[in-house]
Protein backbone atom coordinates (compact mmCIF):
# COMPACT_ATOMS: atom_id res chain seq x y z
CA UNK A 1 0.00 0.00 0.00
CA UNK A 2 2.77 2.41 0.98
CA UNK A 3 4.57 1.49 -2.21
CA UNK A 4 1.71 2.81 -4.37
CA UNK A 5 1.73 6.14 -2.56
CA UNK A 6 5.50 6.33 -2.95
CA UNK A 7 5.22 5.60 -6.66
CA UNK A 8 2.64 8.37 -6.96
CA UNK A 9 4.97 10.83 -5.24
CA UNK A 10 8.02 9.84 -7.28
CA UNK A 11 6.11 10.08 -10.54
CA UNK A 12 4.90 13.52 -9.45
CA UNK A 13 8.48 14.61 -8.84
CA UNK A 14 9.65 13.32 -12.20
CA UNK A 15 6.79 15.02 -14.01
CA UNK A 16 7.38 18.26 -12.16
CA UNK A 17 11.04 18.27 -13.16
CA UNK A 18 10.15 17.51 -16.79
CA UNK A 19 7.76 20.46 -16.76
CA UNK A 20 10.22 22.79 -15.04
CA UNK A 21 13.08 21.76 -17.34
CA UNK A 22 11.07 22.31 -20.50
CA UNK A 23 10.02 25.72 -19.16
CA UNK A 24 13.65 26.63 -18.54
CA UNK A 25 14.09 26.46 -22.29
CA UNK A 26 12.78 30.03 -22.56
CA UNK A 27 15.45 31.30 -20.19
CA UNK A 28 18.26 29.17 -21.62
CA UNK A 29 17.41 30.27 -25.13
CA UNK A 30 17.48 33.96 -24.24
CA UNK A 31 20.69 33.59 -22.24
CA UNK A 32 22.40 31.54 -24.96
CA UNK A 33 21.58 34.02 -27.70
CA UNK A 34 22.62 36.93 -25.49
CA UNK A 35 25.98 35.39 -24.66
CA UNK A 36 26.67 34.61 -28.29
CA UNK A 37 25.81 38.12 -29.40
CA UNK A 38 27.64 39.90 -26.54
CA UNK A 39 30.86 40.52 -28.55
CA UNK A 40 29.02 42.69 -31.04
CA UNK A 41 27.55 44.87 -28.26
CA UNK A 42 31.01 45.55 -26.92
CA UNK A 43 32.32 46.48 -30.32
CA UNK A 44 29.54 48.65 -31.65
CA UNK A 45 27.00 49.57 -29.02
CA UNK A 46 23.27 49.03 -29.25
CA UNK A 47 22.49 52.40 -30.85
CA UNK A 48 24.81 51.92 -33.80
CA UNK A 49 23.61 48.36 -34.38
CA UNK A 50 19.93 49.32 -34.44
CA UNK A 51 20.07 52.67 -36.26
CA UNK A 52 22.95 52.45 -38.69
CA UNK A 53 22.01 51.44 -42.22
CA UNK A 54 25.44 50.39 -43.42
CA UNK A 55 25.71 46.61 -43.68
CA UNK A 56 29.21 45.56 -44.73
CA UNK A 57 30.12 42.53 -42.64
CA UNK A 58 33.51 42.09 -44.29
CA UNK A 59 34.49 45.60 -43.26
CA UNK A 60 33.06 45.16 -39.80
CA UNK A 61 30.05 47.44 -40.25
CA UNK A 62 26.86 45.97 -38.90
CA UNK A 63 23.90 48.31 -39.24
CA UNK A 64 20.62 46.47 -38.83
CA UNK A 65 18.34 49.31 -39.90
CA UNK A 66 17.66 47.96 -43.43
CA UNK A 67 16.62 44.61 -42.00
CA UNK A 68 14.56 46.10 -39.20
CA UNK A 69 12.82 48.40 -41.68
CA UNK A 70 12.22 45.49 -44.04
CA UNK A 71 10.76 43.37 -41.26
CA UNK A 72 8.46 46.12 -40.06
CA UNK A 73 7.22 47.04 -43.54
CA UNK A 74 6.54 43.47 -44.59
CA UNK A 75 4.68 42.82 -41.36
CA UNK A 76 2.62 46.00 -41.73
CA UNK A 77 1.60 45.03 -45.28
CA UNK A 78 0.68 41.54 -44.12
CA UNK A 79 -1.46 42.87 -41.28
CA UNK A 80 -3.17 45.47 -43.48
CA UNK A 81 -4.13 42.69 -45.89
CA UNK A 82 -5.01 39.98 -43.39
CA UNK A 83 -6.89 41.82 -40.64
CA UNK A 84 -9.87 43.12 -42.69
CA UNK A 85 -10.30 39.82 -44.54
CA UNK A 86 -10.07 37.71 -41.40
CA UNK A 87 -12.29 40.00 -39.32
CA UNK A 88 -14.99 40.01 -41.98
CA UNK A 89 -14.71 36.23 -42.39
CA UNK A 90 -14.88 35.64 -38.64
CA UNK A 91 -17.91 37.94 -38.21
CA UNK A 92 -19.59 36.23 -41.14
CA UNK A 93 -18.98 32.77 -39.71
CA UNK A 94 -20.12 33.63 -36.19
CA UNK A 95 -22.98 36.06 -36.77
CA UNK A 96 -24.33 35.28 -40.23
CA UNK A 97 -23.37 31.91 -41.68
CA UNK A 98 -25.48 28.80 -41.43
CA UNK A 99 -23.86 25.67 -39.94
CA UNK A 100 -23.62 24.18 -43.44
CA UNK A 101 -21.46 27.07 -44.61
CA UNK A 102 -19.18 26.68 -41.62
CA UNK A 103 -18.76 23.02 -42.46
CA UNK A 104 -17.15 24.05 -45.75
CA UNK A 105 -15.14 27.04 -44.56
CA UNK A 106 -13.46 25.42 -41.57
CA UNK A 107 -11.68 22.68 -43.56
CA UNK A 108 -10.41 25.35 -45.97
CA UNK A 109 -8.97 27.29 -43.04
CA UNK A 110 -7.48 24.06 -41.66
CA UNK A 111 -5.68 23.50 -44.95
CA UNK A 112 -4.32 27.06 -44.97
CA UNK A 113 -3.07 26.55 -41.42
CA UNK A 114 -1.50 23.19 -42.18
CA UNK A 115 0.43 24.14 -45.32
CA UNK A 116 4.17 24.51 -44.67
CA UNK A 117 5.98 27.80 -45.10
CA UNK A 118 7.98 26.57 -48.06
CA UNK A 119 4.78 25.75 -49.97
CA UNK A 120 3.60 29.33 -49.47
CA UNK A 121 6.96 30.36 -50.86
CA UNK A 122 6.49 28.23 -53.97
CA UNK A 123 2.99 29.65 -54.41
CA UNK A 124 4.42 33.15 -54.05
CA UNK A 125 7.06 32.61 -56.73
CA UNK A 126 4.56 30.92 -59.06
CA UNK A 127 1.65 33.35 -58.76
CA UNK A 128 2.28 36.49 -56.71
CA UNK A 129 5.70 37.41 -58.08
CA UNK A 130 4.69 37.18 -61.78
CA UNK A 131 1.42 38.97 -60.96
CA UNK A 132 3.38 41.89 -59.53
CA UNK A 133 6.13 42.04 -62.15
CA UNK A 134 3.87 41.57 -65.21
CA UNK A 135 0.64 43.24 -64.20
CA UNK A 136 0.71 45.39 -61.09
CA UNK A 137 4.14 47.01 -61.05
CA UNK A 138 4.18 48.29 -64.67
CA UNK A 139 1.22 50.51 -63.79
CA UNK A 140 3.19 52.31 -61.10
CA UNK A 141 6.91 51.97 -61.71
CA UNK A 142 9.17 51.40 -64.71
CA UNK A 143 10.54 48.05 -63.77
CA UNK A 144 10.20 45.50 -61.00
CA UNK A 145 11.40 41.92 -60.78
CA UNK A 146 8.34 41.04 -58.75
CA UNK A 147 10.54 39.87 -55.89
CA UNK A 148 9.38 42.74 -53.74
CA UNK A 149 8.24 43.85 -50.36
CA UNK A 150 4.65 43.73 -51.62
CA UNK A 151 4.99 40.08 -52.67
CA UNK A 152 6.42 39.17 -49.25
CA UNK A 153 3.61 41.08 -47.54
CA UNK A 154 0.88 39.35 -49.55
CA UNK A 155 2.30 35.87 -48.95
CA UNK A 156 2.75 36.60 -45.26
CA UNK A 157 -0.77 38.05 -45.05
CA UNK A 158 -2.29 34.83 -46.40
CA UNK A 159 -0.12 32.81 -44.01
CA UNK A 160 -1.44 34.57 -40.90
CA UNK A 161 -5.07 34.48 -42.10
CA UNK A 162 -6.05 31.15 -40.51
CA UNK A 163 -4.52 32.09 -37.15
CA UNK A 164 -6.34 35.43 -37.15
CA UNK A 165 -9.68 33.94 -38.19
CA UNK A 166 -9.60 31.25 -35.51
CA UNK A 167 -8.61 33.73 -32.79
CA UNK A 168 -11.26 36.24 -33.93
CA UNK A 169 -13.94 33.52 -33.97
CA UNK A 170 -13.03 32.46 -30.45
CA UNK A 171 -13.16 36.05 -29.23
CA UNK A 172 -16.41 37.01 -30.97
CA UNK A 173 -18.12 33.84 -29.71
CA UNK A 174 -17.27 34.92 -26.16
CA UNK A 175 -19.72 37.85 -26.39
CA UNK A 176 -22.90 36.83 -24.55
CA UNK A 177 -26.01 36.40 -26.73
CA UNK A 178 -28.10 38.64 -24.47
CA UNK A 179 -26.12 41.69 -25.61
CA UNK A 180 -27.01 40.93 -29.22
CA UNK A 181 -30.67 40.37 -28.38
CA UNK A 182 -30.85 43.63 -26.47
CA UNK A 183 -29.34 45.53 -29.37
CA UNK A 184 -31.57 43.89 -31.99
CA UNK A 185 -34.68 44.52 -29.91
CA UNK A 186 -33.83 48.23 -30.00
CA UNK A 187 -34.08 48.10 -33.78
CA UNK A 188 -30.44 47.76 -34.74
CA UNK A 189 -29.57 45.74 -37.81
CA UNK A 190 -27.27 42.78 -37.47
CA UNK A 191 -24.28 44.72 -38.79
CA UNK A 192 -25.02 47.65 -36.47
CA UNK A 193 -25.14 45.19 -33.58
CA UNK A 194 -21.87 43.63 -34.68
CA UNK A 195 -20.20 46.99 -35.13
CA UNK A 196 -21.37 48.87 -32.05
CA UNK A 197 -22.01 46.08 -29.55
CA UNK A 198 -20.08 42.90 -30.32
CA UNK A 199 -16.85 44.37 -31.63
CA UNK A 200 -16.83 47.20 -29.12
CA UNK A 201 -17.19 44.65 -26.34
CA UNK A 202 -14.11 42.66 -27.36
CA UNK A 203 -11.73 45.31 -28.68
CA UNK A 204 -8.89 44.39 -26.28
CA UNK A 205 -9.17 40.75 -27.33
CA UNK A 206 -9.13 41.61 -31.01
CA UNK A 207 -6.08 43.82 -30.50
CA UNK A 208 -4.33 41.00 -28.66
CA UNK A 209 -5.09 38.62 -31.52
CA UNK A 210 -3.55 41.06 -33.99
CA UNK A 211 -0.44 41.40 -31.82
CA UNK A 212 -0.13 37.62 -31.73
CA UNK A 213 -0.45 37.42 -35.50
CA UNK A 214 2.18 40.15 -35.86
CA UNK A 215 4.61 38.16 -33.75
CA UNK A 216 3.97 35.12 -35.94
CA UNK A 217 4.59 37.22 -39.05
CA UNK A 218 7.83 38.66 -37.69
CA UNK A 219 9.50 35.27 -37.53
CA UNK A 220 8.33 33.76 -40.82
CA UNK A 221 11.45 32.80 -42.69
CA UNK A 222 11.43 30.61 -45.74
CA UNK A 223 8.31 31.86 -47.50
CA UNK A 224 9.38 35.49 -47.13
CA UNK A 225 12.97 34.71 -48.07
CA UNK A 226 11.78 33.16 -51.34
CA UNK A 227 9.87 36.22 -52.55
CA UNK A 228 11.34 39.32 -50.86
CA UNK A 229 14.33 39.97 -53.15
CA UNK A 230 16.98 40.00 -50.39
CA UNK A 231 18.66 43.38 -50.90
CA UNK A 232 20.19 44.94 -47.78
CA UNK A 233 18.79 48.44 -48.38
CA UNK A 234 16.05 50.35 -46.70
CA UNK A 235 13.04 49.67 -48.98
CA UNK A 236 11.86 52.80 -50.80
CA UNK A 237 8.53 51.62 -52.17
CA UNK A 238 6.19 48.66 -52.26
CA UNK A 239 7.92 47.55 -55.45
CA UNK A 240 11.47 47.50 -54.16
CA UNK A 241 13.19 44.49 -52.67
CA UNK A 242 13.56 44.14 -48.94
CA UNK A 243 15.45 41.91 -46.54
CA UNK A 244 13.72 40.98 -43.27
CA UNK A 245 15.71 39.75 -40.26
CA UNK A 246 14.79 36.02 -40.46
CA UNK A 247 15.85 35.96 -44.11
CA UNK A 248 19.15 37.55 -43.12
CA UNK A 249 19.85 34.80 -40.60
CA UNK A 250 18.85 32.02 -42.98
CA UNK A 251 20.86 33.32 -45.93
CA UNK A 252 24.13 33.93 -44.15
CA UNK A 253 24.50 31.01 -41.84
CA UNK A 254 26.98 29.26 -44.06
CA UNK A 255 29.40 32.15 -44.31
CA UNK A 256 29.19 33.45 -40.80
CA UNK A 257 31.64 30.98 -39.29
CA UNK A 258 34.46 32.66 -41.22
CA UNK A 259 34.21 35.79 -39.08
CA UNK A 260 33.57 35.82 -35.31
CA UNK A 261 31.90 39.24 -35.29
CA UNK A 262 29.69 38.13 -38.20
CA UNK A 263 28.47 35.20 -36.14
CA UNK A 264 27.80 37.50 -33.20
CA UNK A 265 25.88 39.86 -35.49
CA UNK A 266 23.62 37.08 -36.74
CA UNK A 267 23.07 35.88 -33.19
CA UNK A 268 22.15 39.44 -32.33
CA UNK A 269 19.58 39.34 -35.14
CA UNK A 270 18.12 36.15 -33.63
CA UNK A 271 18.13 37.83 -30.21
CA UNK A 272 16.15 40.82 -31.52
CA UNK A 273 13.54 38.45 -32.95
CA UNK A 274 13.47 36.43 -29.75
CA UNK A 275 12.96 39.43 -27.48
CA UNK A 276 10.31 41.13 -29.65
CA UNK A 277 8.34 37.93 -30.22
CA UNK A 278 8.59 37.04 -26.53
CA UNK A 279 7.19 40.41 -25.43
CA UNK A 280 4.40 40.44 -28.02
CA UNK A 281 3.41 36.90 -27.10
CA UNK A 282 3.37 37.57 -23.37
CA UNK A 283 1.19 40.66 -23.72
CA UNK A 284 -1.30 39.14 -26.14
CA UNK A 285 -1.57 35.79 -24.35
CA UNK A 286 -2.28 37.39 -20.98
CA UNK A 287 -5.10 39.41 -22.54
CA UNK A 288 -6.45 36.39 -24.44
CA UNK A 289 -6.46 34.25 -21.28
CA UNK A 290 -8.66 36.86 -19.67
CA UNK A 291 -11.06 36.73 -22.63
CA UNK A 292 -11.10 32.94 -22.39
CA UNK A 293 -11.89 33.07 -18.70
CA UNK A 294 -14.94 35.25 -19.37
CA UNK A 295 -16.34 32.50 -21.58
CA UNK A 296 -15.92 29.73 -19.02
CA UNK B 1 -33.58 54.73 -41.99
CA UNK B 2 -32.66 53.44 -45.43
CA UNK B 3 -28.98 53.97 -44.72
CA UNK B 4 -28.66 51.26 -42.11
CA UNK B 5 -30.10 48.65 -44.45
CA UNK B 6 -27.77 49.77 -47.22
CA UNK B 7 -24.87 49.45 -44.78
CA UNK B 8 -26.08 46.01 -43.74
CA UNK B 9 -26.19 44.88 -47.34
CA UNK B 10 -22.78 46.37 -48.16
CA UNK B 11 -21.07 44.65 -45.28
CA UNK B 12 -22.78 41.36 -45.98
CA UNK B 13 -21.38 41.48 -49.49
CA UNK B 14 -17.94 42.34 -48.12
CA UNK B 15 -18.10 39.46 -45.66
CA UNK B 16 -19.09 36.95 -48.29
CA UNK B 17 -16.31 38.37 -50.46
CA UNK B 18 -13.78 37.87 -47.66
CA UNK B 19 -14.92 34.29 -47.10
CA UNK B 20 -14.70 33.58 -50.81
CA UNK B 21 -11.21 35.08 -50.77
CA UNK B 22 -10.20 32.41 -48.26
CA UNK B 23 -11.41 29.74 -50.68
CA UNK B 24 -9.63 31.50 -53.53
CA UNK B 25 -6.33 31.44 -51.61
CA UNK B 26 -6.65 27.75 -50.73
CA UNK B 27 -7.71 26.91 -54.26
CA UNK B 28 -4.93 28.83 -55.95
CA UNK B 29 -2.26 27.37 -53.68
CA UNK B 30 -3.42 23.79 -54.15
CA UNK B 31 -3.96 24.32 -57.86
CA UNK B 32 -0.55 25.87 -58.49
CA UNK B 33 1.27 23.14 -56.54
CA UNK B 34 -0.75 20.35 -58.16
CA UNK B 35 -0.49 21.59 -61.73
CA UNK B 36 3.24 22.35 -61.55
CA UNK B 37 4.13 19.34 -59.46
CA UNK B 38 2.10 16.75 -61.34
CA UNK B 39 3.92 17.38 -64.62
CA UNK B 40 7.31 16.88 -62.98
CA UNK B 41 6.22 13.90 -60.91
CA UNK B 42 7.43 10.44 -61.78
CA UNK B 43 8.02 7.16 -60.03
CA UNK B 44 11.78 7.80 -60.09
CA UNK B 45 11.38 10.98 -58.06
CA UNK B 46 10.17 9.22 -54.96
CA UNK B 47 12.08 5.94 -55.27
CA UNK B 48 15.59 6.99 -56.31
CA UNK B 49 18.46 8.87 -54.77
CA UNK B 50 19.96 11.82 -56.63
CA UNK B 51 22.19 10.50 -59.41
CA UNK B 52 25.51 11.89 -60.64
CA UNK B 53 24.25 14.88 -62.57
CA UNK B 54 21.08 15.39 -60.57
CA UNK B 55 21.62 19.07 -59.95
CA UNK B 56 22.18 19.85 -63.62
CA UNK B 57 19.00 18.07 -64.58
CA UNK B 58 20.07 14.44 -65.03
CA UNK B 59 18.55 11.28 -63.58
CA UNK B 60 17.61 10.57 -59.99
CA UNK B 61 15.00 11.46 -57.39
CA UNK B 62 14.70 12.90 -53.94
CA UNK B 63 14.21 9.76 -51.87
CA UNK B 64 17.02 11.07 -49.62
CA UNK B 65 14.88 14.04 -48.61
CA UNK B 66 11.75 11.96 -48.00
CA UNK B 67 13.62 9.45 -45.82
CA UNK B 68 15.53 12.23 -44.05
CA UNK B 69 12.32 14.06 -43.19
CA UNK B 70 10.75 10.84 -41.89
CA UNK B 71 13.82 10.11 -39.73
CA UNK B 72 14.00 13.61 -38.25
CA UNK B 73 10.30 14.02 -37.63
CA UNK B 74 9.70 10.43 -36.52
CA UNK B 75 12.44 10.54 -33.89
CA UNK B 76 11.45 14.04 -32.75
CA UNK B 77 7.79 13.06 -32.44
CA UNK B 78 8.69 10.01 -30.34
CA UNK B 79 11.00 12.02 -28.05
CA UNK B 80 8.49 14.86 -27.91
CA UNK B 81 5.64 12.56 -26.85
CA UNK B 82 7.86 11.09 -24.13
CA UNK B 83 8.21 14.54 -22.60
CA UNK B 84 4.84 16.07 -23.35
CA UNK B 85 2.45 13.33 -22.20
CA UNK B 86 3.81 13.41 -18.60
CA UNK B 87 3.75 17.22 -18.65
CA UNK B 88 0.15 17.35 -19.82
CA UNK B 89 -0.83 14.73 -17.23
CA UNK B 90 0.96 16.70 -14.53
CA UNK B 91 -0.70 19.99 -15.48
CA UNK B 92 -4.18 18.49 -15.57
CA UNK B 93 -4.24 15.82 -12.86
CA UNK B 94 -1.53 16.58 -10.31
CA UNK B 95 -2.01 20.33 -10.20
CA UNK B 96 -5.25 21.76 -8.87
CA UNK B 97 -7.56 23.79 -11.07
CA UNK B 98 -6.55 27.42 -10.98
CA UNK B 99 -2.99 26.60 -9.90
CA UNK B 100 -0.58 29.49 -10.32
CA UNK B 101 2.18 27.21 -11.60
CA UNK B 102 -0.12 25.75 -14.25
CA UNK B 103 -0.99 29.27 -15.41
CA UNK B 104 2.65 30.26 -15.75
CA UNK B 105 3.49 26.95 -17.44
CA UNK B 106 0.73 27.31 -20.02
CA UNK B 107 1.79 30.89 -20.70
CA UNK B 108 5.39 29.80 -21.15
CA UNK B 109 4.46 26.98 -23.54
CA UNK B 110 2.33 29.41 -25.54
CA UNK B 111 5.30 31.77 -25.75
CA UNK B 112 7.62 28.92 -26.77
CA UNK B 113 5.05 27.92 -29.39
CA UNK B 114 5.20 31.46 -30.75
CA UNK B 115 8.97 31.69 -31.03
CA UNK B 116 9.96 31.47 -34.71
CA UNK B 117 11.64 28.30 -35.87
CA UNK B 118 14.58 30.30 -37.26
CA UNK B 119 15.37 31.31 -33.66
CA UNK B 120 15.15 27.65 -32.62
CA UNK B 121 17.52 26.90 -35.47
CA UNK B 122 20.01 29.58 -34.43
CA UNK B 123 19.81 28.49 -30.81
CA UNK B 124 20.18 24.82 -31.76
CA UNK B 125 23.22 25.70 -33.82
CA UNK B 126 24.91 27.39 -30.86
CA UNK B 127 24.23 24.32 -28.70
CA UNK B 128 25.71 22.10 -31.37
CA UNK B 129 28.85 24.23 -31.58
CA UNK B 130 29.08 24.17 -27.80
CA UNK B 131 29.05 20.37 -27.81
CA UNK B 132 31.26 20.15 -30.89
CA UNK B 133 28.57 18.61 -33.12
CA UNK B 134 28.54 19.12 -36.88
CA UNK B 135 25.39 19.48 -38.94
CA UNK B 136 23.84 16.08 -38.52
CA UNK B 137 20.70 14.02 -38.18
CA UNK B 138 21.14 14.30 -34.40
CA UNK B 139 21.24 18.11 -34.54
CA UNK B 140 18.08 18.19 -36.62
CA UNK B 141 16.34 15.84 -34.24
CA UNK B 142 17.33 17.95 -31.22
CA UNK B 143 16.00 21.17 -32.71
CA UNK B 144 12.78 19.69 -34.07
CA UNK B 145 12.17 17.99 -30.70
CA UNK B 146 12.53 21.33 -28.90
CA UNK B 147 10.26 22.89 -31.51
CA UNK B 148 7.58 20.20 -31.35
CA UNK B 149 7.29 19.88 -27.55
CA UNK B 150 5.38 23.15 -26.99
CA UNK B 151 3.10 22.35 -29.95
CA UNK B 152 2.37 18.89 -28.53
CA UNK B 153 1.79 20.16 -25.02
CA UNK B 154 -0.51 23.00 -25.96
CA UNK B 155 -2.64 20.98 -28.34
CA UNK B 156 -2.94 18.00 -25.96
CA UNK B 157 -3.61 20.29 -23.05
CA UNK B 158 -6.59 21.74 -24.89
CA UNK B 159 -8.01 18.20 -25.09
CA UNK B 160 -7.12 17.27 -21.53
CA UNK B 161 -8.77 20.38 -20.11
CA UNK B 162 -12.13 19.20 -21.49
CA UNK B 163 -11.73 16.04 -19.42
CA UNK B 164 -14.56 15.79 -16.86
CA UNK B 165 -13.22 16.06 -13.29
CA UNK B 166 -15.97 13.76 -11.99
CA UNK B 167 -14.24 10.78 -13.57
CA UNK B 168 -11.12 11.58 -11.54
CA UNK B 169 -13.20 11.85 -8.39
CA UNK B 170 -14.76 8.46 -9.15
CA UNK B 171 -11.30 6.93 -9.56
CA UNK B 172 -10.03 8.51 -6.31
CA UNK B 173 -13.07 7.25 -4.41
CA UNK B 174 -12.17 3.71 -5.47
CA UNK B 175 -8.78 4.20 -3.86
CA UNK B 176 -6.67 5.01 -6.94
CA UNK B 177 -3.66 7.25 -6.52
CA UNK B 178 -3.22 10.21 -8.86
CA UNK B 179 -0.72 8.25 -10.91
CA UNK B 180 -3.10 5.32 -11.29
CA UNK B 181 -5.80 7.52 -12.79
CA UNK B 182 -3.54 7.80 -15.83
CA UNK B 183 -5.15 4.69 -17.32
CA UNK B 184 -8.59 6.27 -17.11
CA UNK B 185 -7.37 9.65 -18.36
CA UNK B 186 -5.35 8.25 -21.25
CA UNK B 187 -8.23 6.14 -22.48
CA UNK B 188 -10.46 9.19 -22.49
CA UNK B 189 -8.10 11.55 -24.25
CA UNK B 190 -6.40 9.03 -26.56
CA UNK B 191 -8.19 10.24 -29.72
CA UNK B 192 -7.29 13.80 -28.79
CA UNK B 193 -3.67 12.83 -28.34
CA UNK B 194 -3.67 11.07 -31.70
CA UNK B 195 -5.11 14.10 -33.44
CA UNK B 196 -2.71 16.48 -31.69
CA UNK B 197 0.20 14.23 -32.68
CA UNK B 198 -0.80 14.06 -36.34
CA UNK B 199 -1.33 17.82 -36.61
CA UNK B 200 1.92 18.63 -34.81
CA UNK B 201 3.86 16.17 -36.97
CA UNK B 202 2.39 17.87 -40.02
CA UNK B 203 3.70 21.16 -38.73
CA UNK B 204 7.15 19.76 -37.92
CA UNK B 205 7.64 18.04 -41.27
CA UNK B 206 7.11 21.30 -43.13
CA UNK B 207 9.52 23.29 -41.04
CA UNK B 208 12.55 24.36 -43.02
CA UNK B 209 14.16 27.12 -40.98
CA UNK B 210 14.83 24.86 -37.98
CA UNK B 211 16.64 22.11 -39.88
CA UNK B 212 18.50 24.38 -42.27
CA UNK B 213 21.63 24.80 -40.15
CA UNK B 214 21.24 21.80 -37.90
CA UNK B 215 20.48 18.81 -40.13
CA UNK B 216 22.30 20.12 -43.20
CA UNK B 217 21.75 18.55 -46.60
CA UNK B 218 23.12 15.48 -48.32
CA UNK B 219 22.52 13.28 -51.33
CA UNK B 220 22.55 10.01 -49.46
CA UNK B 221 20.37 8.48 -46.79
CA UNK B 222 22.02 8.90 -43.38
CA UNK B 223 23.13 5.65 -41.76
CA UNK B 224 24.11 7.11 -38.40
CA UNK B 225 23.09 9.98 -36.16
CA UNK B 226 26.26 11.93 -36.87
CA UNK B 227 25.70 12.16 -40.63
CA UNK B 228 23.83 15.07 -42.17
CA UNK B 229 20.29 14.46 -43.41
CA UNK B 230 18.31 16.00 -46.25
CA UNK B 231 14.75 17.12 -45.61
CA UNK B 232 11.82 17.74 -47.94
CA UNK B 233 11.26 21.46 -47.33
CA UNK B 234 14.93 22.12 -47.98
CA UNK B 235 14.79 19.95 -51.11
CA UNK B 236 12.05 22.27 -52.38
CA UNK B 237 13.91 25.38 -51.32
CA UNK B 238 17.36 24.53 -52.70
CA UNK B 239 16.17 23.10 -56.01
CA UNK B 240 13.87 26.03 -56.66
CA UNK B 241 16.79 28.44 -56.42
CA UNK B 242 18.54 26.60 -59.26
CA UNK B 243 18.53 28.35 -62.65
CA UNK B 244 18.03 25.04 -64.53
CA UNK B 245 14.43 24.30 -65.45
CA UNK B 246 14.58 20.51 -64.89
CA UNK B 247 15.88 21.05 -61.37
CA UNK B 248 13.18 23.62 -60.65
CA UNK B 249 10.57 21.13 -61.85
CA UNK B 250 11.83 18.69 -59.25
CA UNK B 251 11.33 21.34 -56.62
CA UNK B 252 7.67 21.43 -57.68
CA UNK B 253 7.48 17.65 -57.49
CA UNK B 254 8.99 17.74 -54.00
CA UNK B 255 6.54 20.49 -53.05
CA UNK B 256 3.69 18.28 -54.27
CA UNK B 257 4.92 15.35 -52.14
CA UNK B 258 5.27 17.59 -49.09
CA UNK B 259 1.81 19.11 -49.60
CA UNK B 260 0.23 15.67 -49.96
CA UNK B 261 1.93 14.41 -46.78
CA UNK B 262 0.76 17.44 -44.81
CA UNK B 263 -2.79 17.25 -46.19
CA UNK B 264 -3.07 13.53 -45.46
CA UNK B 265 -1.86 14.09 -41.88
CA UNK B 266 -4.33 16.92 -41.42
CA UNK B 267 -7.30 14.95 -42.82
CA UNK B 268 -6.29 11.87 -40.83
CA UNK B 269 -6.19 14.03 -37.70
CA UNK B 270 -9.77 15.19 -38.19
CA UNK B 271 -10.89 11.66 -39.03
CA UNK B 272 -9.41 10.21 -35.83
CA UNK B 273 -11.24 12.76 -33.71
CA UNK B 274 -14.55 12.04 -35.40
CA UNK B 275 -14.22 8.29 -35.65
CA UNK B 276 -12.74 7.31 -32.31
CA UNK B 277 -14.41 9.65 -29.91
CA UNK B 278 -17.55 7.54 -29.65
CA UNK B 279 -16.31 5.85 -26.46
CA UNK B 280 -15.73 9.18 -24.86
CA UNK B 281 -17.93 10.16 -21.94
CA UNK B 282 -19.29 13.60 -22.38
Amino acid sequence: MRFRVLKDKVAGGVMFSLTALSLLLVVVMGAGLYMKSAPIFDEHGLGELLFSSSWKPMRGEFGFLPFIAGTIWVTVIAVVIAVPISLLTAVFLVEYARPVTRKYVFPALDILAALPSVIYGVWGTLLIVPFISDWLAPRFVDFSTGYTMLAAGIVLGVMILPLLVSLFIEIITSVPGELREASISLGATRWQTTKSVVIRDVRPGLAAAVVLAVSRALGETIAVLMVCGNLPEIPRSLFSACYPIPALIANNYGEMLSLPSYEAALMFAALILFVVVLLFNLISRVILYRVEKNVA
Amino acid sequence: MKLKFAEERLFKVLMIGATLAVFAFVGSIIYSILSKGWGAMSWDMITKLPGGGFYVGKEGGFLNAIVGSVYVVGASAALGLLVSIPVVFYLNVYLKRGSRFAYVARLAYDVLFGIPSIVYGAFGFTIMIYFGLKTSLLGGIIVITLLIIPIFIRSMDEVARQFPREILDAAYSLGATRLETIRVVLRQIAPGIATATLLSVGRAIGDAAGVMFTAGYTDSIPTSLSQPAATLPLAVFFQLSSPIKEVQDRAYAAALVLTLIVLVLSILGRYVTNRFSKHKLK
